[in-house]
């Protein structure tokens, strides 16, 4: 066993299907919901049932952004745009457009194909996976971010920060009562 | 039953791809722009499950093949997702609120204007 | 000379009290009415008698010559535009003057128009008192006035003709004064298309006497006729003499165009006695005794007028013995008495026509007039056969109607007896078989005459009272407007046959000394040619006073008393029911004269064609109906094929444009265009999720494609 690996992972399928179940029941009821604050709550779920997931894949930083971000920013503006807006009249209403069933098949096909590619490559993905300790990895995060040696996404760490800057500006812009 | 215990690369991304389904018919689907939107979350987490998974996959391979602790692209571009994630929901609801505000509604077939 | 310089006052006066009818006359009184238009009647009258009076004494040192005085040249230029070629090749200048003539001829005219014209204006303000529309009569009578002295006063024929068609329109509308009654309106529809007839023969006559004498001033064409140079029966101008005489049938009611006289009695009486008896009617005596130096060029003409004439006096007398309508009687009797003269004209006694024209203007405008007050006094009724013992009711009335019965009739000392006698005596005196049977046709008519008016009186005046007790009970005698006038035509009827008293009874006859300067002058030029059967009627009398004349007199004045004895004895007890003579005697012949002849019926069939010969329309309707079916069936059919060919053209146009313009060239490419937008459109459909459906749809496409590539 790999020595970086001081806490092996318990139970590993448990959790794995616990998780994978919430998300998927999660996932359905975000795109089956007549009410938008009912589906916000169940993306929520399964956001941080994602977060789950992500630290068992070792990635705690992300798990940690996931949380903070999705949890705690996107899904709090999506519950203010829901307030904002009325959906008393948008619930009495359909609730899926003409083409949801073209739309069905299309997910339908892609998923068939899906299944054809994972039933192909099964054996592209052999087990047995080196264990890294947590510790070191927000600080490689960092390194490959921010170092000025090894850092090869500082550009682009910039540019997001522009993006979002942008973002800002054009959220911004577009609620305005006059534009 | 072996296969199904011992969890693999490979049983993230079956998640992540029944995931990535959800979110497209629900893109597709509902008419509810606010839902759409949520949708589109549901997507851009799935990819970055697989991201996250393939980073981890990828920290498995020799050194030499780019592998190794370090090799935490796939994180990376996770976070990176996440902020074009989050500029994206910005963006969009400023979008919805403006449309909301001209049209008193929020069904995204309605927004037709540019219907030939 | 003041009344002769302004003779053209006389015919303008009467035409200023028209004028002042039409502007003012709805809005004065009936009395302002009365004074302007009788007013300029009287006045018309007085200037009349001081010309010819003038005219006298300026003739005498004048050799006769007539009067004439030029005002303007009315019509045509002297610049040459309206010259024309005379038949002789030679320019003429067309020209007609407004210029007046006055000569014995029209002077007689003039008097008695302007006498008879000025006491039936009086009479007429009490027979039309109590009727609507007085200042409009009154205002017709002077337009009437008016158009008959300038008739009678031209000194051209273009300008009488011009009086010619005002008489014709003043006497259709007083005609149809009553125009709310449909049988008046249709009365002076009839006498003004019958007339159209006439007058076309008038200007056709015009036509001719301009194109063979190069002027259509009396002066100039009676000159021109007298200069020896034309052949006596010169076709031309028999031609021209017929055709004018076809006018004078039109307006002094010939046969055949004499229908309409009877019908004008429709027209209020006056309008009966003025125009339709004393007045218009001898227009065309008057346009004849004025053509005269043409007739005697034309034999034949001659010839004709004295046919007819003799044959229209006959006829209508025969009419006249059983009509009832005391209007009508006298309307028969009028039309007879225009034969008489027509038969003088024609046996070239024009003095003795003109004078009988004279005469029978007194007497037929009194028996009018009378009429009309018998009328009056009867409450509109005009049957005889529903009057009766009248005479000591209306005594003025009777007494004066008597007068006029003797005058018509022919018992002497009274007017007709002289102008009648004259005329059958010429007729008689003239050589030849065929005017023997002219003198004998106008005999009977004397006798007739004189059957059919004391008929009248004895109808009317005696007998038993026919009519209704509420009738009988309103019989008034005439005012003294009316009465007035019945006197002084009374006097005239009697005493104006005395001008003439004719030499074998010891006269001198001045009458016709008078219009010698008129007529004379043929006579020498007919002997100068050596044709002595045309003799003037001055000349006459020395040759031929012989004891035959008085022997003729004698039987015409026995015919007179026979007519008197048979309508005594048939008519003086007659109660209700009584029965005609006629009747009894032969019952065709009394429903033939009584339906007179059925003239009327056959001008419908063949003229106006209001009745149809089984289905055969003829005449005017006739004409009508057959262009109306060439109009329906020929013009509409050639119309409605080339719209039919029209439209089939349109239909094959629309269809070629339709289908094969829009069609295939303009439709064509655009609904090419459409159907190669649907798949097109399919990428643009403008729905968000749409474009996220062709994706993912994209997105299996390229998964598919390396999966399985």
């Amino acid at each position: 066993m790999n020595p970086l690996v001081a806490n092996p992972p318990v139970a590993t399928p448990f959790f794995f299907y616990l998780l994978s179940g919430i998300m998927i029941i999660g996932g359905i009821l975000v795109i089956t919901r007549k009410n938008a604050v009912h589906s916000a709550i169940a993306l929520i779920t399964a956001l941080l049932a994602q977060a789950g997931l992500y630290l068992m894949l070792y990635a705690p930083f992300v798990a940690g952004v996931q949380i903070i971000l999705y949890a705690g920013g996107i899904m709090v503006l999506f519950l203010f745009v829901i307030m904002l807006i009325s959906i008393e009249r948008t619930m009495k209403e359909r609730q899926f457009n003409k083409q949801w069933l073209v739309g069905i098949a299309a997910a339908a096909a892609l998923g068939g194909l899906f299944i054809s590619v994972y039933a192909k490559g099964k054996s592209l993905f052999p087990e047995g996976h080196p264990l890294y300790p947590e510790a070191q990895n927000t600080q490689a995060i960092g390194a490959l971010l921010f170092d000025s040696r090894t850092g090869m996404y500082m550009f682009a760490f910039e540019i997001a920060s522009l993006l979002l800057l942008v973002a800002i500006i054009g959220a911004v812009v577009m609620a305005k009562k006059r534009i | 039953m072996d296969a199904m215990l011992h969890i693999s690369t490979l049983h993230y991304l079956v998640l992540g791809a029944a995931l990535f389904l959800l979110g497209v018919i629900g893109v597709l689907t509902r008419r509810n722009v606010v839902i759409v939107l949520m949708s589109i979350e549901l997507i851009l987490n799935a990819v970055n499950l697989n991201l996250v998974a393939l980073s981890r996959y990828w920290q498995g391979m020799p050194a030499r093949l780019g592998g190794g602790a370090q090799a935490l692209h796939g994180q990376v571009f996770a976070i990176f997702v996440i902020t074009d994630a989050a500029a994206e929901a910005a963006v969009g609801l400023g979008i919805l609120i403006a449309f909301f505000r001209n049209k008193e509604t929020v069904n995204v077939d309605e927004v037709n204007l540019l219907k030939w | 000379m003041l009344f002769l310089d302004h003779i053209y006052l006389i015919p303008l006066l009467p035409a200023f009290g028209a004028a002042m009818m039409f502007f003012f006359g709805r809005r004065v009184q009936k009395a302002t009415v009365s004074a302007v238009c009788v007013g300029v009647v009287v006045l018309a009258f007085i200037m009349a008698c001081g010309a010819v009076l003038q005219y006298t004494t300026w003739a005498d040192a004048n050799h006769h010559q007539p009067y004439q005085k030029i005002l303007y040249t009315w019509l045509g230029t002297e610049t040459g535009h309206f010259n024309f070629l005379t038949k002789d090749g030679s320019q003429a200048v067309f020209q007609a003057d407004a210029g007046f003539l006055l000569d014995p001829l029209s002077s007689i005219w003039l008097l008695f128009v302007t006498g008879v014209g000025m006491l039936i204006h009086i009479y007429s303000i009490g027979y039309m008192g109590h009727e609507g529309g007085y200042y409009r009569f009154f205002g017709y009578l002077n337009l009437f006035m008016f158009a008959m002295l300038t008739l009678v006063l031209a000194n051209n024929y273009v300008l009488m003709f011009v009086g010619w068609e005002g008489v014709g329109l003043c006497s259709y509308l007083l005609i149809g004064f009553y125009f709310h009654r449909k049988s008046a309106s249709d009365a002076a529809n009839k006498a003004f298309i019958v007339n159209r007839i006439g007058d076309a023969g008038f200007i056709l006559g015009m036509f001719f006497i301009a194109w063979y004498f190069g002027s259509l001033r009396y002066t100039n064409v009676i000159a021109a006729a007298r200069s020896g140079h034309f052949q006596i029966g010169d076709p031309i101008i028999t031609a021209a003499t017929l055709l004018l005489f076809v006018g004078a049938c039109g307006k002094s009611a010939q046969l055949p165009l004499y229908v309409w006289l009877p019908d004008a009695m429709e027209g209020p009486t006056p309008v009966s006695a003025l125009i339709h008896a004393a007045t218009m009617v001898t227009a065309g005596v008057y346009m004849v005794a004025r053509s005269n130096a043409l007739f005697l060029l034309a034999p034949t003409s001659m010839k004709t007028v004295a046919i007819v004439g003799a044959l229209t006096a006959i006829f209508a007398a025969s009419i006249g013995l059983v009509q009832n309508d005391i209007k009508r009687v006298l309307a028969y009797s009028t039309v007879s008495q225009l034969g008489y003269m027509f038969l003088a004209l024609g046996v070239g006694a024009f003095a003795a026509g003109v004078f009988h024209v004279f005469t029978h203007s007194f007497f037929k405008a009194l028996l009018f007039l009378g009429a009309g007050a018998v009328i009056h006094s009867m409450s509109g009724e005009q049957d005889m056969r529903n009057m009766g013992d009248l005479a000591h009711r209306i005594p003025i009335t009777y007494r004066t109607m008597l007068v006029a019965t003797l005058a018509i009739a022919g018992i002497p000392p009274f007017a007709g007896f002289f102008s009648k006698d004259e005329i059958l005596w010429q007729a008689w005196t003239r050589e030849g078989t065929a005017y023997h049977i002219l003198w004998f046709i106008g005999y009977a008519t004397a006798l007739m005459t004189a059957f059919y008016m004391f008929r009248l009186i004895y109808l009317t005046f005696f007998g038993k009272p026919r009519m209704s007790h509420e009738v009988e009970h309103h019989i008034h005698e005439c005012p003294h407007s009316m009465a007035v006038p019945l006197l002084i035509l009374a006097v005239c009827s009697l005493s104006a046959g005395w001008l003439s008293w004719p030499p074998s009874l010891g006269g001198s006859a001045r009458f016709e000394k008078f219009l010698d300067p008129v007529f004379a002058p043929e006579a020498q030029v007919l002997q100068e040619e050596g044709k002595a059967a045309q003799l003037a009627a001055g000349e006459r009398e020395a040759e031929h006073t012989s004891p035959s004349e008085y022997l003729l007199m004698f039987l015409s004045v026995a015919a007179a008393g026979v007519g008197w004895f048979m309508a005594r004895r048939s008519y003086e007890n007659a109660d209700k029911g009584f029965t005609e003579p006629i009747q009894a005697i032969s019952p065709p012949v009394y429903n033939t004269l009584l339906n007179k002849y059925y003239v009327d019926e056959a001008y419908d069939y063949a003229f106006t064609g209001r009745r149809k010969i089984g289905d055969v329309r003829l005449g005017v309707m006739g004409l009508g109906e057959a262009s109306s079916w060439f109009d329906a069936n020929v013009v509409d059919g050639a119309v409605n094929a080339a719209g039919w060919i029209t439209r089939l053209t349109a239909t094959i146009s629309k269809w070629w444009d339709t289908w094969i313009i829009d069609g295939v060239g303009v439709n064509g490419p655009a609904i090419l265009a459409r159907m190669l937008s649907y798949p097109a459109r399919l990428f643009e459909w403008g729905l968000v999720q749409w474009y996220a459906l062709v994706m993912t749809a994209g997105l299996v496409g390229f998964v598919f494609y390396y999966v399985y590539h």
